[in-house]
């Protein structure tokens, strides 16, 4: 399954669907950064409105992409998280640890342009 | 009383998927809230993971009961490779002989009110069981 990465001007939108296997979120996360470097894009979304169960691997991708996406120059906010999702994440002991959040793509967006014009150091 | 019981087997990555979301729906029939079904159904996820990693292959059966005074979801995974070494080690933050964050186990652990562990080479049995009040 492939996940679509969009260009809005010079932000790249991802939205990650819940039923994405283990080889998918590696792929995903390769796609990511090879068209972060071809885009010239200054910021990345990453949209999980859809994920209805966060595990420790997809913790790890998630973190580990936005991670790897800062290194490249990009501004990194993650949103949409389900409520049940953040209850299990946090009762793990897992946290998306440096990954700037928001509530929602709106507000998501809205923060992202934020980061980029003010070249706030999200860590 | 009301019991239904479904096995999934254990080969691919895809089969992780099947597996939580079999749960879920199993769950969300007999009552179980959200929270309950995101808790059960992650650790399944760590835990097949495993048996996919780890073992190869293995199966996951997942029995439900409804009484009139409570509900209760049982999950086994049973796998048939080389078995936990130390499940004391395992069942701690951050080992693993992996290569990923050793937050599996310990993490699916604290996410169900029962986890227990029986390991041997050859056969690796993970039980998992959450009750609730039937309202």
């Amino acid at each position: 399954m492939q996940i679509p990465i969009l260009k809005l001007k010079n932000i790249l939108l991802t939205s990650i669907q819940s039923d994405m296997t283990d080889d998918d979120a590696l792929k995903y996360q390769s796609d990511v950064v090879s068209y972060l470097e071809k885009s010239d894009a200054k910021g990345l979304i990453i949209d999980i409105t859809a994920m209805d169960i966060v595990d420790s691997f997809m913790a790890r991708v998630i973190n580990e992409t936005a991670r790897m996406a800062r290194l490249m120059g990009a501004k990194v906010v993650l949103c949409g998280m389900q409520p049940m999702v953040a209850l299990t994440l946090v009762e793990m002991g897992r946290e998306l640890i440096g990954v700037e959040t928001a509530l929602n793509l709106d507000k998501g967006f809205d923060k992202l342009l934020e980061m980029i014009t003010e070249g706030v150091d999200d860590h | 009383m009301i019991i239904s019981e479904k096995s999934i087997e254990l080969h691919i990555e895809d089969d992780i998927l099947i597996a939580r979301k079999v749960a879920r729906q199993e769950m969300a029939d007999i009552g179980f809230g959200s929270a309950d079904q995101t808790r059960m159904a992650t650790a399944i996820s760590e835990l097949t993971r495993n048996v996919i990693k780890y073992a190869g292959h293995g199966v996951c059966h997942i029995i439900t009961e409804s009484t009139p005074s409570e509900i209760v979801i049982k999950v086994e995974i049973e796998d048939y490779g080389p078995g936990i070494d130390d499940i004391n080690k395992a069942m701690e933050d951050g080992y693993t002989t992996g290569g990923g964050l050793g937050a599996g186990l310990p993490g699916a652990k604290r996410l169900v009110n029962d986890l227990s562990i029986e390991s041997r080479p050859g056969l690796t049995k993970i039980n998992l069981e959450m009750t609730r009040p039937n309202v």
